[in-house]
C-alpha cells in the first residue's frame, strides 16, 4: 500500500508538485512526499504526465455472480419522479452494452406504473408496496431496499442524487460494505473491464472525477436530476411486474411529525428561467425591479452571497456551493462577477446570458451570450419590452 | 448530553488552474481551515450543551496538522477534541472513513448525538452521516435546517426534503447532519482561545479502535478514481450588443 515514484520515468516536472492538495510532495533531486501531509487522495497519480506515479493498493476480486442494473424509483404522490424515467432510460443504454437486465425497484405507496418504466426502459419492475410510507421517508426506503439488494444481488444501483437518494443511498452502502459514487454527472461502462465509469465533479465543479468500484458489489451512484434526457415512451416494449409488500418500517426511533410543502417563493432549484442578482444590480431597490421583471417572465430570482450577506434577500434565493443548486433552461446573470462557489451552483444551466459592466468577468467563461452593459439598465429595458409584449 | 462533532479539514480553496502547456492540474495547498458545515455543527452542539449540560467532544480523522484546527473548535466551545490520525488511515474513501469514525465514535465510550456538517466543501459528497450512522445502527436526520428540541432520549429537528420541509422526532442515540447556516457559528471567546492553548488533543491510532485493517484507509475504499480531468469550458460566448440586448434576450425566452 501507498504511493510509489518510478525514478526512471519521473522527468522531475513537477506536475505532481502542483496538483497536491496538502502540499506533500516537494521536488530537489528527485520528488519526495511528506508522509506526515500525504493522505493518498491519488491527485498526484492522476496528473503525472509521465505514468510515473502508481498507488498500490489490495484489491478483492469482484463477485462474479452479480447481475443487471437496478434503478431505485423515487415516488412523488404514488407516481414516479421524472428523474427516475430519465435514469431508467440511462440504465437501458448501459445494460445494452453490458447485455444486461434493468430492473426498475419502487419502495413506496405507489404501484401500477409499470407500464411507464418499462416503455422508458425496464425490463422488470419490482413494487415494494408499504401504503403508510412518506415520499420523504428515507429511513423506510434504505429499510426495504437493503434485505432486497442482498437476496438479488444486482451488479449496478443507481439512485437520483435527490434529497432522499442522498440520504437513502449511503445507508444502504453502508449497510452492504461497498462503494457509492455522489452526484454523478456522467455514467458509462469501461470497455476493457466493463466497469462502471461514474463521472462527477469535484472541488465546486472545478474538477471532474472519475470512479470505479472494482471489488465490491453493487456498484452504487447517486445521478443528479435533469442531466440525461426524459426518455420518449417506447410502446413496444414488454416486461414484466412483481409485486411485494414491504415489511414493517415503523418502531424504530423515527418519526415524522409534520410536513410543510415548498413555498413558492423559494425553490428556485426547480426554476426553468432564472435571473440571478450580483453585487452590479446596485441597491436593494434595483433588486425589487429583478423581482418584478421575473413576475412578468414566469421567472423566479436568485442571488449570488454578497447580497445574502448585505441582507437584500433571503438565503433559499442564494445560488452557489452554499446555497441551491440550480438547472434551469435559462438563467440570465445581472452584475454577477462569477466567484467559483458561484459557479459551482449554476453548471447545470442550458442556457446562460451573463449582462455584466466588465467583459473580462469569470461569469463571462460560463456564459452562452454575453451582453457588455449595465445590468440596472438592461432590466429597465427588458422590463419595458415585456411589459410592451403584455399590452399587445 | 454526550455530544460528538465530526470535523473535516478541506482546503480553504476549491480553485483549479491548468496549466496550458502540459494540461496538468495546479491546486493552491497553501491554508487548510475546518469545513464551514462543521462549523456550524460544532455551534449546534455547543448551544445543546449550553442548554442541557454534557459535552461535546470534536472528532476528525487527518493528517497531524488537522490537530491545530481541532484546537481552534474547542476556542469556539468545544470540551474536547480527538483526532484520529494514522498511516493506514490514508486513502480513505466515504465508506472507510465513516467506518473509521463509528470505531472512534463507539471506543470513545458512545455519545448521545453526533453532529456533522451536511457534506464538505471539497468532496461535496454528503455521505459521512448517514454512512455513520448505518455502521452503528441509529437513526439518521440529514439536511437539517433547525433544531427544535432535544431530551435525553429524542431530538426533534426540521428537515429539507425534495417536497418542502418536515418536522422529525428521533430517538437517541442518532445522527444529524446540519445546513451551513443552521446557526451563525460564535467567535473564538478569549477565554476560549487561552482553553484551546492548553488542551489535550486526543491522538488516536488505528490499533486503538480495534478496527478491521481491511475496511480502512486505501485497502478499506471500494472506489477508486481513475482519471480527474478539468471540466470542460463553454465555446466561446456570442456577444450582444446593448442596444440589441432585450430584443435578443426576450427571442431566447419565447423559444423555451
Amino acid at each position: 500500500m501507498g504511493i510509489k515514484i518510478d525514478r526512471d520515468k519521473c522527468v522531475l516536472c513537477e506536475a505532481c508538485v502542483a496538483s497536491c492538495p496538502n502540499g506533500a510532495l516537494s521536488s530537489g533531486d528527485e520528488i519526495c512526499i511528506d508522509e506526515e501531509k500525504c493522505i493518498l487522495c491519488g491527485a498526484c497519480v492522476n496528473n503525472c504526465p509521465m505514468e510515473a506515479i502508481t498507488l498500490e493498493k489490495e484489491q478483492a476480486a469482484a463477485d462474479e455472480g452479480s447481475s443487471g442494473i437496478w434503478v431505485a424509483v423515487q415516488q412523488q404522490d404514488g407516481r414516479p419522479i421524472p428523474a427516475a424515467l430519465e435514469l431508467i432510460h440511462k440504465a437501458r443504454e448501459l445494460a445494452d452494452i453490458k447485455k444486461c437486465t434493468v430492473t426498475a425497484v419502487c419502495p413506496g405507496k405507489g404501484s401500477g406504473f409499470e407500464k411507464e418504466l418499462i416503455e422508458a426502459g425496464a425490463d422488470e419492475v419490482i413494487f415494494c408496496i408499504s401504503e403508510n410510507m412518506a415520499d420523504s421517508d428515507d429511513d423506510a426506503y434504505a429499510r426495504i431496499l437493503i434485505p432486497l439488494i442482498k437476496e438479488r444481488n444486482p451488479e449496478t444501483v443507481l439512485f437520483s442524487a435527490t434529497i432522499l437518494g442522498r440520504s437513502a443511498a449511503p445507508r444502504i452502502a453502508a449497510k452492504l460494505g461497498t462503494g457509492l459514487t455522489a452526484d454523478c454527472t456522467a455514467l458509462s461502462i469501461e470497455p476493457d473491464t466493463g466497469l462502471l465509469a461514474q463521472t462527477r465533479p469535484a472541488l465546486g465543479g472545478n474538477l471532474m472525477a472519475t470512479i470505479l468500484c472494482p471489488g465490491t458489489r453493487p456498484q452504487m451512484a447517486t445521478i443528479r436530476p435533469g442531466i440525461f434526457p426524459a426518455p420518449f415512451p417506447d410502446e413496444t416494449r414488454t416486461g414484466k411486474a412483481e409485486y411485494l409488500r414491504a415489511g414493517d418500517t415503523t418502531g424504530r426511533g423515527f418519526e415524522i411529525i409534520s410536513a410543510e410543502a415548498k413555498k413558492e417563493s423559494g425553490g428556485i432549484s426547480d426554476a426553468e428561467v432564472l435571473l440571478v442578482a450580483g453585487r452590479g444590480i446596485g441597491s436593494a431597490r434595483n433588486l425589487k425591479k429583478v423581482f418584478e421583471l421575473a413576475e412578468l417572465m414566469g421567472a423566479k430570482v436568485g442571488v449570488s452571497r454578497p447580497l445574502i450577506d448585505m441582507g437584500w434577500a433571503e438565503y433559499p434565493h442564494q445560488v452557489g456551493q452554499t446555497g441551491a443548486t440550480v438547472a434551469p433552461k435559462l438563467l440570465i446573470s445581472l452584475g454577477v462577477s462569477g466567484a467559483i462557489q458561484h459557479l459551482a451552483g449554476m453548471g447545470g444551466a442550458k442556457t446562460v446570458v451573463a449582462v455584466n459592466t466588465d467583459e473580462a468577468a469569470p461569469i463571462t467563461r460560463q456564459a452562452d451570450h454575453v451582453i457588455h452593459m449595465d445590468c440596472v439598465e438592461f432590466v429597465d429595458e427588458l422590463t419595458r419590452s415585456f411589459k410592451e409584449r403584455k399590452e399587445l | 448530553m454526550n455530544i460528538i462533532v465530526c470535523v473535516k479539514q478541506v482546503p480553504s480553496s476549491n480553485e483549479v488552474r491548468l496549466d496550458p502547456v502540459r494540461k496538468t492540474i495546479i491546486r493552491d495547498s497553501s491554508k487548510a481551515v475546518a469545513n464551514p458545515f462543521d462549523v456550524t455543527a460544532v455551534e449546534a452542539a455547543v448551544q445543546i450543551r449550553e442548554k442541557h449540560g454534557g459535552t461535546v467532544t470534536a472528532l476528525s480523522m487527518g493528517i497531524p496538522a488537522t490537530e491545530k484546527l481541532l484546537r481552534d473548535e474547542i476556542a469556539r466551545g468545544a470540551d474536547k477534541a480527538v483526532l484520529l490520525t494514522d498511516r493506514v488511515f490514508a486513502g480513505a474513501d466515504t465508506l472507510a472513513t465513516s467506518y473509521t469514525l463509528a470505531k472512534a465514535v463507539n471506543t470513545l465510550g458512545g455519545a448521545d448525538l453526533i453532529l456533522c456538517g451536511k457534506m464538505a466543501t471539497d468532496g461535496d459528497t454528503a455521505q459521512i452521516g448517514p454512512e455513520l450512522s448505518a455502521w452503528l445502527d441509529v437513526p439518521c436526520v440529514t439536511d437539517v435546517i433547525e433544531i427544535k428540541e432535544t431530551d435525553d432520549r429524542h431530538i426533534v429537528c426540521v428537515r429539507n426534503t425534495d417536497a418542502g420541509t418536515e418536522t422529525v422526532k428521533v430517538e437517541l442515540p442518532a445522527v444529524i447532519t446540519v445546513v451551513k447556516n443552521l446557526t451563525i457559528p460564535r467567535l473564538p471567546s478569549i477565554a476560549g482561545i487561552r482553553k484551546s492553548l492548553d488542551a489535550e488533543v486526543r491522538l488516536v491510532k488505528a490499533a486503538e479502535l480495534g478496527a478491521d485493517p481491511s475496511r480502512i484507509g486505501l485497502d478499506g475504499s471500494p472506489t477508486q478514481v481513475i482519471r480527474t480531468f478539468p471540466q470542460e469550458k463553454k465555446g466561446e460566448a456570442v456577444k450582444i450588443e446593448a442596444d440589441k440586448a432585450a430584443a435578443a434576450v426576450m427571442e431566447l425566452w419565447e423559444e423555451l
